[in-house]
């Protein structure tokens, strides 16, 4: 019972992750209609359609009016992400995060270290974003579509054909060898869109200094570890948008230092 | 001759070319394709006893080197992965034979075992009436032969009857009654010489596609004159090329053809060749009262819908039509016709011409166009024109008119009857047994005339047109057969339609299957399924692949495909093409014949030649072993020393000459060293056993106008078409300039001499006059009067469509072979339910939906195409049979046509609805 | 000041790796969106460069596809990723009146309007997923063999597939029937390759921008009068009306003339 409910975010997240693959493959080997299509463009109940804001966001820098299906879906999405906040999309939608959550572990279990030698900065993800637009725009296509771990994770899952594999294991090496979260942490441009879109939402975790015992389980476990400056330090809400609200700190923290709290409701966390 | 001296000619040629072959490690040498009626040549390569590739035989005066898909692909019907390689018996855990066991592999002895145990059964409790053989138009005629000289002069028993019966009984009953005599006047040659080609249900596009290349090329030749025209119950692909096409009710062809002989005698009495019809013709007609060849009611087995139908076979109310065309027998609508005749369907007797006259009255073109229209969004003056044009095709004077037909006519519940009429227009215009002039029955399958109607693998035949009835005729066979008078049975046996009936019935309890697959391609299936299974027999199925028919058996024996043995087929043009063994059968398989032969060393005289208790037969057949003691038999000499293993038999030596360095697995063994039926590695006959029956065979037909040539002059040339007299063939039969048995006649420029039924009795429509006396009509053919009538089922409230059956180019028969080559199979992977697209939007459905199609018999399920190669009429589906996953023949109905008892395919009542998923 | 360097060095240093790194990106993704040889769905752009802009890769219409005929694409195909495509030896569009693909595209990259002509309802028969063209060498039916297999197979056969009757010359018997592709009709469904029955098929489906090809409008069909809708969009041709130095340079050139 412990480890249930110290691990309670983590299997809560594993569930929606899981759960949203076999609704989209049960879509396409089933014929199920609760949830159609993929990551990039799906269907509720055969009825709203939902879509991949930045891919939309792509399709117009490319100059295609997309119709109009696309464009409310993926504003349905937007303002969904942008009201709950952060990357929520990361930690409990994207089926990427399984890949490189269990090379975190994996790396952590074998006490791998990063490399001293490559040094990446968080921020290349924003140029990559904003390079993504350019070139849809260059070229007229949507250009990270073309090349997106997420997408082609997924579809050889819900879709079971080949060659997502190739891509799911470099993104493996390339966590194992450059970066831990190498690829959501820092490069993947979705992830970037969905920190600028989430960053003023509204849950947020929300830190007690007075309960942290600075046993820094938080920052050993944390994809984002920038985001948790203030650990330790202040209390308040963890404002950046690149948290991905996947609840691991909360989870860890055995002094109740942690926890989600709604954001600009003045906050009456009492000390206990 | 032709043939004969071009293969002559070009020798030198053939054999440096088979020098430069060896090289290769390839070997060419001619064979005929495996598959229709049609008959093509093709060349087969050989290499380490393996079929590797087939050629088209540009020699081959039928189809000068092409061929059509199936043809194409002749190399590959052989080596399907689950070919049939060792004897298969239904056995229990303890390897007892158990008719609820499941198939298991036991050696040929075993076989053999099982089957000696079970005839011989059969054979004690209920004689030989109660054994039956469903024999093929697909045997080669040395099998063909085998097995009725093993049925019929062995084993005493009548019961042998071919998917022919299926196929052409139709056309047989049509030349019988007509001529005297089997097959067509005409060849191939009419294709090129005539200027009218008119299809009479028969989509030749699809089922004769080298014959409709040539019909093409002959359109081509000369547009403006050409004329081709398709009778059709619904747009098929023979329509493409037609100048018209007449789209007709099912059923209503019986008024077309009178209309036209009404368009003659009334309204064009010009066009009648007067010299021809009393020179050489006779009018006639017969009884309507002759049901439909069904049960009666009330068959314990029948279900109440079944009834519904089957109740016409005792009486039918006359409808608004019939009245009309009854009326010279008086009826009136709503009348009972009592069916009276339906034991003797067949007895016909001589009318004056005015009689015939007053009895084509009603078929005038308001009468007939109304009745026959067969596509509802057709106007009817359109339809009529259409009559006209047709009728006055035919009449035109000097224009050469042919007309083919195939399974439309034949599989009919009157296809006698509409037989007969095609020969009674083609006689009043005096258009017939000339080039380019006639009426020419297609068959369907490679050997129907060759081996089933020639050789006479029927319940009534003996060969070369002898029937089991003549008291004559069976003389004349024991004598060549060497077996004592008396011999032979002289009552008619079952029919496949009957053989099937008595199976359910418990009256046959031993069948063998041979060459064809009877268990899918007899209607009203579900009845025949279930006898074979669930009643008290044994079924042995001779099969190279798994099908229906091997399923519901209880043995199956592995058997040797088309180049694993030597043989000969005859085409439907009379031309007889015969091929050596190409290579060594697969596993464990032996041909047909080796079957029969093997089987024969099992009988001793004594168990056969005894007297015999035959149903309806007073007194039985009687014993004859005291007359075989003084033939110099003994009464333990087996069927096999008696009928194949003779002293002529061993006349014929191995090696000869035409098979040197041949294989011949019956002769010779093989390098297989396949243990044979007494547990002993077979190593051959000994002596040449396929030229044997063959020598033996044509001496049947030797002198009456049957002539087949030797064996040895086949294996030079491209076929011969009988009767070949003096070496030389016969073009166009009946017609004295071509045929030397018309000229030895001496009544001008054509004799009918087929000798049966050519002595009737004479009187009035109404029947025979007894006062009359009969008449003799030597050299005379009969242009009879036969009336429409409607069929027993009919489209109504509950089962509104009609449905049609048939083949499709890509596929032959019920498709064990050619399902099996990857290609065709995916080309036309299922039997679809074509439909007009109006039936469809009302019935809901669209391109690839499934639907029911149900009758009062049975149903299946079929995707929906409105828009393929088949375009039907409101009303009317069609779905061909050849996919055992869409059963089609469970839902047709068993009637067929009482004089042929051909089962008529091409029409019954169906609901058809959308399957619900 | 050193502060001031490095936000230039870094400015340079992020516009040289965006640079460098779109670059690559660019040409990748640019190779991978350029697939003129991929079947489309039913009511695609006509040209496979938009149609891969429009596509948002969810593969809805793969999901609905009855048949399986629609894949999508992965890294490997040759075609832009996750872009749905179909070939039609393995299975062909069998052309369901329905057209549930085109129906269920939520970005217009399929849109039904491309399959309706003017004021009629959507059909699936309009549809142009590309054109059938036919090897006459491999194609036995030109050898004279009674196939046309792909001609009965079709979905639109007598208007997509047509029978073209010719003498046979060797024979003198034996007419060849030959199919013969009317571009007109043909949707591209691919079942005629589908079914053809030789090793490789003889009739295949090409994009319809490759299978055909464009007359100038230069030149009309004397014999045909709707051949002049062919000339509705050519601009007349003019010449410069002050250029004489083209004819002059010519004229001028002497070298080695002799």
């Amino acid at each position: 019972m412990a480890s249930l409910r110290k691990n309670k975010f983590l299997i809560l997240r594993r569930v929606s992750q899981l759960a949203i693959l076999v609704l989209f493959f049960g879509g396409n080997y089933f014929g199920w209609k609760v949830l159609t299509g993929n990551y990039s463009s799906a269907k509720i109940l055969d009825r709203i359609v939902l879509s991949d804001p930045y891919a939309v966001l792509q399709m117009l820098a490319g100059g295609y009016w997309a119709a109009a299906d696309l464009l409310i879906g993926a504003l349905i999405v937007l303002l969904f992400y942008a009201i709950i906040g952060g990357r929520f999309f990361c930690a409990w939608v994207c089926p990427v995060n399984l890949v490189s959550d269990f090379t975190a572990w994996s790396k952590r279990k074998l006490n791998i270290k990063n490399n001293k030698r490559i040094v990446l900065s968080r921020n290349v993800r924003y140029y990559l974003l904003a390079l993504g637009l350019i070139i849809s725009a260059v070229i007229g296509v949507a250009a990270f579509e073309m090349v997106s771990p997420v997408t082609i994770l997924s579809r050889s899952i819900i879709f079971g054909v080949g060659g997502g594999w190739l891509f799911i294991t470099a993104l493996f090496l390339f966590d194992w060898a450059v970066a831990r979260n190498g690829w959501c942490g820092y490069l993947c441009p979705l992830g970037a869109f969905y920190a600028l879109n989430g960053k003023y939402g509204l849950l947020k975790v929300y830190h007690d200094k007075d309960n942290c015992t600075l046993c820094n389980e938080c920052f050993s476990v944390c994809p984002e570890v920038q985001v948790l400056s203030r650990v330790g330090k202040k209390d308040g809400y963890i404002k950046s948008g690149e948290c991905t609200l996947c609840a691991r700190c909360i989870d860890v923290c055995e002094d109740n230092a942690l926890n989600f709290a709604m954001n600009y409701i003045k906050n009456n966390h009492n000390k206990r | 001759m032709a043939a004969a001296a071009a293969a002559m000619v070009s020798l030198p040629k053939t054999v440096k070319a088979r020098a430069r072959e060896g090289e290769q490690g390839w070997k060419w040498d001619k064979s005929v394709c495996r598959f229709c009626g049609t008959g093509c040549g093709i060349m087969i390569a050989t290499k380490n006893d393996r079929i590797v590739a087939v050629k088209g035989d540009p020699l081959a005066p039928v189809n000068r080197g092409l061929n059509c898909i199936k043809g194409y692909f002749n190399a590959k019907i052989m080596y399907g992965e689950d070919r049939l390689k060792k004897p298969l018996l239904r056995m229990d855990a303890d390897g007892n034979f158990s008719k609820k066991g499941k198939f298991r592999p036991v050696s040929w002895k075993r076989a053999f075992d099982e089957m000696e145990k079970h005839m011989k059964a059969a054979l004690d409790e209920l004689g030989p009436t109660g054994i039956a053989i469903f024999s093929s138009g697909q045997y080669t005629i040395m099998e063909g032969y085998a097995a009725v000289k093993l049925m019929k002069a062995g084993l005493r028993s009548n019961n042998i009857d071919p998917n022919a019966r299926h196929c052409m009984a139709s056309a047989v009953v049509g030349f019988i009654q007509t001529f005297g005599i089997d097959e067509p006047a005409g060849t191939y040659d009419d294709i090129e010489l005539t200027d009218t080609i008119v299809t009479w249900g028969a989509n030749m596009a699809e089922m004769h596609p080298v014959l409709w290349s040539r019909a093409t090329e002959r359109k081509l030749s000369n547009p403006d004159k050409v004329r081709v025209v398709n009778l059709t119950t619904f747009t098929n692909r023979t329509s493409d090329l037609a100048d018209m096409e007449i789209v007709f009710k099912p059923h209503t062809d019986l008024a077309l053809w009178n209309y036209i002989a009404h368009e003659i005698v009334y309204n064009n009495p010009a066009a009648i060749d007067w010299n021809f019809v009393k020179n050489h013709t006779i009018f006639a007609t017969g009884p309507v009262d002759t049901g439909y060849g069904m049960r009666k009611p009330g068959h314990p087995k029948f279900t109440d819908l079944e009834n519904e139908t089957v109740r016409f076979e005792t009486e039918k109310k006359i409808s608004a039509s019939e009245a009309k065309t009854l009326s010279y027998l008086g009826y009136r609508e709503g009348d009972t016709l009592k069916m009276n005749n339906t034991a003797k369907p067949v007895k016909h007797w001589s009318i004056s011409f005015e009689e015939f006259k007053k009895a084509l009255r009603p078929y005038d073109l308001d009468f007939v166009a109304r009745l026959a229209k067969g596509d509802p969004e057709e106007s009817l003056d359109s339809f009529k024109k259409k009559l006209k044009t047709l009728a006055r095709l035919y009449m035109e004077k000097g224009r050469t008119v042919t007309s083919f037909w195939t399974m439309g006519m034949n599989q009919h519940t009157r296809g006698s009857w509409v037989n007969e009429q095609a020969y009674m227009v083609h006689f009043l215009l005096g258009k017939h047994a000339q080039p380019g002039n006639g009426a020419f029955s297609l068959t369907g399958q490679p050997s129907a005339c060759g081996t089933a109607r020639e050789v006479g693998t029927f319940a009534h035949r003996l060969p070369a047109d002898l029937v089991v009835a003549n008291p004559g005729h069976r003389k004349f066979s024991e004598d060549i057969w060497k077996i004592p008078e008396g011999t032979l049975n002289p009552k008619v046996g079952t029919h496949l339609m009957k053989m099937h009936r008595n199976i359910e019935d418990g009256k046959i309890k031993f069948a063998w299957i041979n060459v064809s697959n009877p268990y899918q391609n007899t209607a009203n299936a579900n009845h025949w399924l279930k006898a074979a299974r669930e009643m008290d027999n044994f079924i042995v199925c001779s099969e190279a692949y798994p099908g229906i028919s091997a399923k519901v058996s209880d043995l199956i024996l592995p058997t040797a495909m088309i180049y694993e043995k030597w043989g000969a087929y005859g085409n439907a043009e009379r031309r007889t093409q015969h091929w050596i063994q190409q290579v060594t059968p697969v596993g464990e398989a032996m041909s047909d014949t080796w079957q029969f032969v093997e089987l024969s060393k099992r009988f001793k005289l004594k168990e056969v030649w005894g007297a015999k208790a035959i149903p309806g037969m007073d007194g039985g057949l009687p014993d004859v072993l005291e007359k075989a003691k003084k033939m110099g038999y003994s009464e333990d000499d087996t069927l096999y020393d008696v009928l194949f293993a003779n002293e002529e038999a061993k006349s014929y030596k191995w090696p000869d000459p035409v098979g040197e360095g041949r294989l011949n697995s019956e002769v010779a063994g093989d390098k297989r060293h396949v243990p044979g039926s007494d547990g002993k590695v077979f190593t051959g006959y000994g002596f040449f056993i396929q030229k044997y029956l063959w020598e033996e065979y044509r001496r049947f037909g030797l002198g009456h106008a049957h002539d087949l040539a030797p064996f040895d002059l086949y294996h030079k040339v491209r076929g011969l078409k009988w009767p070949v007299v003096d070496g030389k063939e016969t073009l166009w039969r009946f017609n004295a300039k071509y045929d030397v048995y018309a000229k030895k006649a001496g009544t001008g420029a054509f004799a009918f001499y087929g000798k049966a039924l050519k002595e009737i009795p004479q009187g009035t429509l109404r029947g025979p006059v007894a006062t009359r006396g009969k008449i003799k009509l030597p050299n005379r053919a009969k242009i009879f009067f036969r009336p429409y009538m409607d069929p027993p089922e009919m489209p109504d409230r509950n089962y509104p469509f009609w449905l049609s059956t048939g083949r499709v180019l890509e596929h032959w028969h019920s498709g064990t072979m050619t399902m099996r080559v990857p290609e065709l199979y995916r080309a036309v992977p299922e039997a679809l339910c074509f439909m007009n697209p109006g039936d469809a939007k009302k019935l809901n459905v669209s391109d690839g939906d499934k639907v029911w199609i149900e009758s009062r018999r049975g149903k299946v399920k079929a995707h929906v195409d409105t828009r393929g190669r088949n375009r039907m009429p409101a009303g009317t589906v069609y779905v061909p049979w050849f996919d055992e996953k869409v059963f089609i023949n469970k839902v047709c109905l068993d009637a067929t046509c009482p004089m042929s008892k051909q089962t008529d395919f091409k029409k019954c009542a169906v609901k058809v609805y959308k399957v619900e998923s | 000041m050193a502060s001031r360097r490095k936000v230039i060095e870094n400015l340079f240093k992020s516009g040289a790796f965006m640079g460098f790194g779109g670059l690559l990106w660019g040409s990748a993704a640019g190779n991978a969106a350029e697939t003129e040889l991929a079947l489309r769905p039913p009511g695609a752009f006509e040209n496979d460069r938009d149609f891969v802009q429009a596509c948002i890769k969810c593969g809805q219409c793969v999901e609905v596809c009855p048949y399986d005929t629609l894949k999508l694409a992965t890294p490997g195909d040759g075609k832009a990723v996750g872009t749905p495509y179909f070939k039609p030896r393995e299975i062909p569009c069998y052309m369901c009146t329905d057209i549930p693909c085109t129906r269920n595209c939520p970005s217009g990259a399929l849109d039904l309007k491309r399959l309706q002509a003017k004021g009629s309802q959507p059909s699936i028969d309009t549809a142009k997923m590309g054109m059938a063209i036919i090897d006459p060498k491999a194609c036995i039916a030109f050898w004279g063999i009674q196939c046309d297999v792909c001609y009965r197979a079709c979905p639109l056969l007598d208007k997509a597939l047509i029978i073209e009757r010719k003498r046979n010359e060797r024979t003198q018997k034996h007419a060849y029937l030959l199919p013969v592709v009317n571009g007109d009709h043909c949707t591209g469904c691919g079942v005629c390759e589908h079914v053809c029955v030789v090793e490789e098929a003889a009739i295949s489906v090409l994009p319809v921008k490759i299978a055909t090809g464009k007359a100038g409008g230069h030149y009309i069909k004397g014999w045909d009068k709707a051949d002049e809708k062919r000339m509705e969009l050519k601009e007349p041709a003019t010449t410069d009306e002050e250029d004489i130095e083209s004819g002059l340079n010519y004229l001028n050139e002497d070298n080695e003339l002799y």
